[in-house]
């Protein structure tokens, strides 16, 4: 049979299972958009703008584990994915992007709407290709997918040129490689017993041992292992940023985020630990403020499947290479139970001396809007963010259950993020309740993706924090800056229920507790149409704790109102507390959506 | 083909010699480059050239730095998909080599003194014109260092360096 490169292109996507394309049609990508017009079993998504396809695949692979795949045409089209690889490399997030490119015999003449893309993400993807003939496609393909999901995950991008697409090959179905074999590419999954046994000897010498645990133990689904190894142990467990659901939020042993914006308890902890077991993290700069000052005292065991994160920041006394549930697997083999000790103890008075705390006098706080969010959903739904301050306060407030459920753009930071990367989770998993917290800030970067909300009939709920200026570069501002506000009023801002009813969406607005309350319970009625909450929360409020860039937790600052706000009566919400169901949560969720990487 | 980045022994810590066998691909050197750019690396001079399998292009990097940023290059560059190999030659007995032309003024008066100079270092001339030499030098980094200053003094009018490669003694390989 003789197809088209497009066609045998979209073949190459079906041998990989992918079911969903986030894409924008052009001119280099004609043969491609032929090609799914007549193709009924992956679905195209039309997006508004190219990076909203890409932080939608980004989403998608976020929620489920599997490869997110977005579509753009050469040029404007592949410059405009850039921010949305940019967003998945830094998180090690697995993509292939596919652009269009101009004729081959066009390349490097500056033709029309041709840039260099495989050139220009060299230092945002893990690998990319340049396909100059449509027989290497099957090929191209197998090892794109294939590098993107295994090791290290990150995107990877093919770019395609037009004659590529056109050219007619013969395709007879079994030219697709059934095992892909990259001599120069071979991920070390499995870790080095010895030092897996040296790990376990220093777990049981150490008498304030922590775990801090990151991205990596999302990406290899191992928060089952995560949850025993802290459990057998009694360590306990912080996250970062990225690691936030490799235990459940509510276990007693769950300190929540550590870094500038973490928990003063967890970063206490690290502080004074003398055991420091870094499970699938990097050490990254908002974690450790000033590094030789980060866990001083501590031993560090350093378990990650790149081995340039080994020794990148901080040097491990025990470095072990490899996936992170195959090594705690092994680990869980060798590490004896552990009482509960003094330094448990320890931990739990800095807990009650240091709680998050804000203002629970009915105003309407980010806070508490996040809390409801939870409360409302039996902290059941999946979680998108932006960037900023609302983005810290969900992650010191949004307990997450369970992994895949929180979906954050981490190390690049990127507003207008959290729209399209709720879209794709939402598509990735359509019957589970999706939630988008944005700023006033973020939301007016990606606001036109309303539009693909609307039309493929999401019930997302958008919930924008409105304090009518950028939120944290203004704290900044008035931290180090001499309050000396610098261009971040957003008092004139689009009304934003208007905006919403434009894009054919529900909009409220809202500015009490009270009326969040009401709002959100009638946007989780909705079935087929996203809701916009504009929440005119207080303004001017400043994330705590917080430890200034570059400095230790001894210049930790606290909430300005902590002594007041510790004691108040109403300072323990209800909530739920770890219960079976978390047990159970966690791993039904991993077995539906986070199988994809058992190949490597 | 080489490239110099920077003048020799203008960083800190110790000098390394790494060679990086890499995919014969289109593009590769651009991916290897980039990576010492964008994270701040030193190279000190760099060479790509074909090896006896077609399928694979050898690199040869002089780069400054201690241990550990040694240590971080070797990892980034195992990273790149199409990198097979990184071999640190500072760790066993190597030889290492580099070629430079240099035309070198060459009045009448001074022609003898060079020519005693290009015999004292083996090195030869290879094009002699009315009023300047081109000469021909192989060895060690500091032996062509060490020519070029002694013939500095007749006014160098322009050096090419093909920046050092480098291979195993003995019967190991790359």
């Amino acid at each position: 049979m003789s197809l088209s490169g497009a066609q045998v292109m979209l073949e190459c996507l079906r041998r990989e299972g992918v079911a969903h394309v986030f894409g924008y049609p052009g001119g280099s990508v004609l043969p491609i958009y032929d090609a799914l017009y007549d193709c009924h079993d992956i679905m195209h998504v039309l997006v508004r703008h190219e990076q909203g396809a890409a932080h939608m695949a980004d989403g998608y692979a976020r929620a489920t584990g599997k490869v997110g795949v977005c579509l753009a045409t050469s040029g404007p089209g592949a410059t405009n994915l850039v921010t949305g690889i940019a967003n998945a490399y830094m998180d090690s997030i697995p993509m292939v992007a596919i652009t269009g490119q101009v004729r081959t015999t066009a390349i490097g003449k500056d033709a029309f709407q041709e840039a260099d893309i495989t050139g220009i993400t060299i230092p945002v993807t893990k690998h990319n290709f340049l396909v100059k003939d449509a027989a290497d496609l099957p090929r191209t393909f197998a090892e794109a997918f294939h590098v993107a999901r295994t090791g290290r995950p990150g995107p990877v991008l093919v770019d395609m040129p037009l004659d590529v697409s056109q050219q007619r090959i013969e395709w007879s179905g079994d030219q697709y490689p059934q095992k892909v074999d990259m001599p120069s590419y071979r991920p070390t999954t499995r870790g080095h017993e010895v030092q897996i046994k040296r790990a376990a000897a220093a777990i049981a010498q150490a008498a304030r041992p922590v775990l801090y645990v990151g991205g990596g133990a999302i990406s290899s689904g191992a928060q089952a292992e995560v949850t025993e190894l802290a459990e057998r142990t009694n360590i306990l467990v912080t996250t970062t940023l990225l690691g936030k659901g490799a235990i459940s939020e509510a276990h007693p042993l769950c300190m929540g985020m550590l870094g500038m914006h973490g928990t003063a308890y967890a970063n206490h902890a690290v502080h004074n630990c003398d055991l420091l077991i870094a499970i699938g993290a990097r050490f990254d700069d908002r974690v450790t403020g000033k590094v030789d000052r980060f866990a001083p005292g501590a031993r560090v065991i350093h378990i990650d499947i790149d081995p340039a994160e080994i020794g990148k920041v901080r040097q491990p006394e025990i470095p072990i290479v490899g996936d992170v549930k195959t090594v705690l697997q092994v680990l869980l083999k060798h590490v004896e139970p552990r009482p509960a000790g003094e330094w448990n103890e320890q931990i739990e008075e800095w807990r009650q001396r240091f709680p998050l705390v804000y203002p629970r006098d009915g105003g309407l706080y980010t806070e508490a809007i996040i809390e409801h969010i939870g409360e409302a959903t039996e902290w059941k739904a999946v979680m998108a963010t932006d960037v900023g301050q609302h983005q810290m306060w969900a992650a010191q407030y949004f307990r997450t259950r369970a992994p895949r459920q929180w979906i954050t753009s981490g190390g690049l930071g990127t507003m207008g993020y959290g729209l399209p990367a709720a879209i794709g989770a939402q598509f990735a998993r359509p019957d589970e309740r999706v939630v988008c917290l944005s700023g006033d800030g973020s939301f007016q970067m990606c606001t036109q993706e309303l539009m693909t909300a609307s039309i493929y009939g999401l019930p997302l709920i958008v919930c924008i924090s409105n304090n009518r200026s950028l939120g944290m570069v203004r704290q900044w501002q008035e931290m180090f800056y001499h309050e000396r506000y610098s261009h971040v009023d957003l008092e004139q801002s689009p009304d934003f229920v208007k905006l919403a009813e434009a894009y054919n969406c529900i909009g409220y607005r809202v500015t009490t507790l009270e009326e969040f309350r009401a709002a959100f319970s009638a946007a989780l009625e909705q079935t087929n149409r996203p809701v916009v909450i504009d929440c005119s929360v207080t303004g001017a409020e400043n994330v705590f704790p917080m430890i200034p860039s570059g400095q230790t937790v001894n210049e930790m600052r606290m909430h300005t109102r902590l002594e007041e706000l510790r004691s108040a009566p109403n300072a323990d919400p209800e909530g739920w507390s770890y219960d079976e169901e978390d047990q159970k949560l966690s791993q039904i969720v991993d077995a539906g959506h986070g199988g994809a990487r058992k190949e490597n | 083909m080489a490239l110099t980045l920077s003048g020799p022994s203008s960083v800190q810590g110790q000098q390394h010699i790494i060679t990086v066998l890499v995919e014969n691909h289109p593009g590769v050197l651009a991916r290897v480059s980039g990576l010492f750019a964008r994270r701040g690396y030193n190279i000190e001079s760099l060479t790509v050239s074909i090896t006896e399998n077609p399928d694979v292009s050898r690199m040869t990097i002089v780069v400054g730095g201690d241990e550990l940023v040694l240590e971080q290059i070797t990892k980034q560059l195992n990273k790149l998909i199409e990198v097979m190999r990184v071999v640190d030659y500072t760790e066993f007995a190597a030889v290492e080599r580099e070629l430079a032309l240099i035309k070198v003024n060459a009045e009448p008066r001074d022609r003898a003194e060079i020519m005693q100079i290009v015999e004292v270092f083996r090195a030869r001339i290879i094009d002699m014109g009315e009023r300047a030499f081109i000469i021909e030098v192989t060895g060690g980094t500091d032996k062509i260092d060490k020519i070029r200053d002694l013939l500095a003094p007749h006014g160098i009018r322009e050096m090419v360096r093909t920046g050092v490669i480098a291979m195993a003694r003995g019967s190991r390989t790359a």
